[in-house]
């Protein structure tokens, strides 16, 4: 198998960003593990983008997988971070197998209500579980990753860099792989003519319905990690708000290219905190009027910057 | 495709520009940020300055440490404060919007500790918060002071507490005082009802409150409890629900904005002439419901704050600077904050160093400590020296001639309302109280 040019510069951009973190400071090595969860679950939203269907809903997928390593850690006694990953993702493709069934029948602002609706469900279950912490949620356990304590302080946040980099970076080498396939492609077929599709042979429910639950347990890897980081899983994961700014950094970084929503996530979030220590009483006006700036002039996202230079190099 | 390759010039250089410009001003942020950090000593302030927990709490409390630390600052504080400034050093502070959730409170606790180099951290009005920062506060060895969150949790999820502190009560007390209360000054009450946010502090306080009132007026009967939304804002279907039960007591630990409009709302349908609503926040509402709620409603301060705050010279002077600046006593979660950024100089004076104090040494300094508050002296005796224990107060609302003042004001020993180190508060409640000391 040779690699080529994407997948060559993304290992590439993995490598340099690990060995950042052994200079970077460790407010910059945490947000940018918080901002790799974050992209994880944008990426779903970009697959399902890519199929022409917008989900405002999946923060579900997020949630369940941030509430798979709470409640692993807690109630199973897990306390390998890799081993409550897949325990997230087998969980959220097992409820996603489920909803997909439904879900993928429908298409625009019915799937986008319909899927909102869903993860709304799961918040308010979450809210009413008052053993569970309700709104309050609660600590993840101290964990382990292959058998090694990480311990506390600098290096612990540096071994949850790593270990999302390389999560983040064998989902991006598969879905840029994945986005080339014949069941990729098929979606942006879906997104164009859907009935012209059919008319050649494939099943747009079943790819449809693929590229759901796949999109699904990205997000899920990307919840778990963020419950990982942050030490913390509350309800609000699966609020709708949260929905929506994930749906927002994926507009941020456009759907041309799998790095698309790692430079999105990443912008946003530094924006955002420095908006936060700027103006600790209007950084949403200056996170607003900031993300308003990169759309006028970037309609295609952010990923459009490169793309437009490459064109006029050649 | 064709047309973004054609951008003008203009936009070129425009985004160009301001790619640089946003480049270089990290940058230089980052430098600014370490820079200034050894002749003053900065404190991180984390409130609620957006959102509906801004205008009630975050705000108010905001102003209120804005108040004192200019004052240390000044050196216009009464004994035992009147030095200037914290152990001799500037106090500055950082104020960041508490709004966004657990996961953000730990990603800009982090920025304020590594990237802002704080001395200290004083902050959290909302419970999540406050349980996802616990143990990064211990992770990261930062001194940090809760200074109004509630939940009983906060010390049980932290083994060995060694730098988190809270100046508060939490809403056991709250509660455990509204049914003391109740006991004392409504002994003849037989139907109970509640009327609670849907979220983790409605659904604890209503416990909390239920589980009290089984222990001091077994006679009574729990009729009804309604959870509406949080902002829900207009409450009419609950008030009815509430009325066909024909309740003598309407216990509520609704908050804020919430808590008004219900009052609002229950007063002109008529059930709070039926039956007596006991507010375990309500005084926050105390110099803004302007009658709209019925003399003789039962109002808490989650502690002798706010309306309650006893006479003493720190609590007259705090009054009087928060009048003068603001038009308005100051309310609970102002008192609150006021006596978080006391506790702090307390600590900082007493770290018994030159400069500035590390975290262990303010820790060392608070932890156990008695020191004078606006709510008079503040005993950290609770979760191992890391939780003040301070009486709790209620008190009935009177509206007369545009002014409005508490009276038939009870207060509860901390002894008598929070449960002692080692017990589960709940357990302690359900065990009929051991230990307790209500003298």
């Amino acid at each position: 198998m040779t690699l080529e040019k994407t997948e060559v510069s993304l290992i590439g951009v993995a490598v340099a960003l690990a060995l950042l973190s052994l200079v970077a400071p460790n407010w910059l090595i945490f947000t940018t593990t918080l901002a790799i969860s974050t992209a994880l679950v944008v990426m779903g939203v970009v697959m399902l983008m890519r199929a022409g269907l917008v989900s405002f809903g999946q923060g579900l997928f997020y949630c369940l997988g941030g509430y798979a390593v709470g409640l692993g850690g807690r109630f199973f006694g897990i306390t390998d971070a890799l081993l409550l990953i897949v325990l997230g993702v087998a969980v959220t493709v097992g409820v996603a197998m489920i909803l997909g069934l439904l879900v993928t029948r429908y298409r625009e602002i019915f799937f986008a209500m319909l899927s909102l609706a869903f993860s709304m469900i799961l918040y308010g279950v979450l809210v009413k579980s008052h053993g569970l912490g309700s709104t309050d949620g609660f600590g993840v356990v101290d964990w382990t990753i292959l058998g090694f304590l990480p311990g506390s302080g600098e290096s612990s946040s540096r071994i949850a860099l790593l270990m999302a980099l390389a999560l983040a970076l064998g989902v991006a080498l598969f879905l840029n792989r994945y986005f080339r396939s014949s069941i990729g492609l098929a979606c942006e077929a879906i997104r164009e003519n859907e009935v012209r599709v059919e008319y050649m042979g494939i099943s747009r429910k079943q790819v449809l319905y693929i590229n759901y639950v796949i999109a699904a347990a990205v997000g899920s890897i990307g919840g778990s990690l963020t419950a990982l980081a942050a030490g913390h899983v509350d309800p609000t994961m699966a609020y709708w708000t949260v929905s929506g700014e994930f749906v927002f950094i994926a507009i941020l970084g456009g759907t041309g290219h799998v790095a698309a929503p790692f430079i999105a996530a990443l912008i946003f979030t530094l924006v955002r905190t420095y908006a936060i220590e700027l103006a600790p009483n209007a950084w949403q006006m200056i996170l607003g009027i900031v993300l308003l700036l990169i759309i006028l002039f970037l309609p295609k996202g952010i990923w459009s910057l490169f793309t437009r230079k490459k064109r006029v190099a050649s | 495709m064709k047309k973004s390759n054609q951008r003008p010039i203009w936009q070129k250089t425009l985004l160009g520009t301001a790619t640089s410009v946003a480049m270089a001003s990290v940058g230089v942020m980052g430098m600014a940020a370490t820079a200034s950090a050894e002749e003053s000593f900065k404190v991180g302030f984390v409130t609620f300055l957006s959102g509906g927990a801004s205008g009630p709490f975050g705000v108010p409390a905001a102003q209120g440490a804005d108040i004192v630390i200019k004052a240390i600052n000044e050196g216009s504080l009464p004994a035992p404060y009147n030095t200037k400034g914290v152990n001799g050093l500037t106090l500055e502070s950082v104020v960041v919007d508490e709004a966004g959730g657990p996961t953000k409170q730990v990603e800009e606790y982090r920025n304020l500790v590594q990237r802002q180099d704080v001395n200290a951290v004083i902050g959290y009005i909302s419970s999540g918060d406050c349980l996802a920062i616990g143990p990064v506060a211990e992770e990261m060895k930062m001194f940090t002071i809760a200074f109004d969150c509630g939940t009983s949790r906060l010390f049980q999820e932290i083994e060995d507490p060694q730098y988190m502190f809270r100046t508060g009560l939490d809403a056991v007390a709250d509660n455990v005082g509204a049914a003391r209360y109740l006991a004392e000054t409504r002994p003849d009450a037989v139907r109970i009802a509640g009327i609670q946010q849907n979220y983790a502090w409605g659904q604890d306080s209503w416990q909390d409150f239920t589980l009290a009132m089984e222990q001091l007026m077994p006679e009574a009967e729990i009729v009804n409890n309604q959870t509406p939304q949080l902002f829900q804002g207009s409450y009419s279907t609950e008030i009815s629900a509430l009325q066909t039960q024909r309740p003598d007591i309407v216990h509520s630990s609704m908050w804020g904005g919430d808590m008004e409009s219900f009052t609002a709302q229950a007063n002109v349908r008529g059930l709070l002439s039926q039956a007596t609503a006991i507010l375990t926040t309500g005084e926050s509402g105390l110099h803004r419901f302007d009658g709209q709620a019925p003399n003789g409603t039962i109002l808490g301060g989650r502690g002798p704050f706010g309306g309650f705050m006893p006479e003493n010279d720190l609590s007259e002077w705090f009054t009087e600077a928060y009048i003068a600046e603001h038009g308005t006593p100051p309310s609970y979660p102002a008192s609150k904050a006021a006596q978080a950024v006391l506790a702090l100089k307390f600590a900082a004076d007493n770290s018994g160093t030159d400069g500035v104090p590390s975290s262990e040494q303010l820790a060392e300094a608070l932890k156990g400590a008695e020191f004078e508050s606006v709510s008079g002296t503040v005993r950290m005796a609770l979760a191992g020296g890391h939780q003040a224990l301070q009486p709790m107060s209620y008190g009935e609302y009177h509206f007369e001639d545009g002014e409005a003042e508490l009276r038939n004001v009870r207060s509860y020993p901390g002894e008598c309302v929070s449960a002692p180190d080692g017990y589960n508060a709940q357990q302690w409640i359900k065990e009929g109280f051991p230990g307790v000391d209500c003298n």
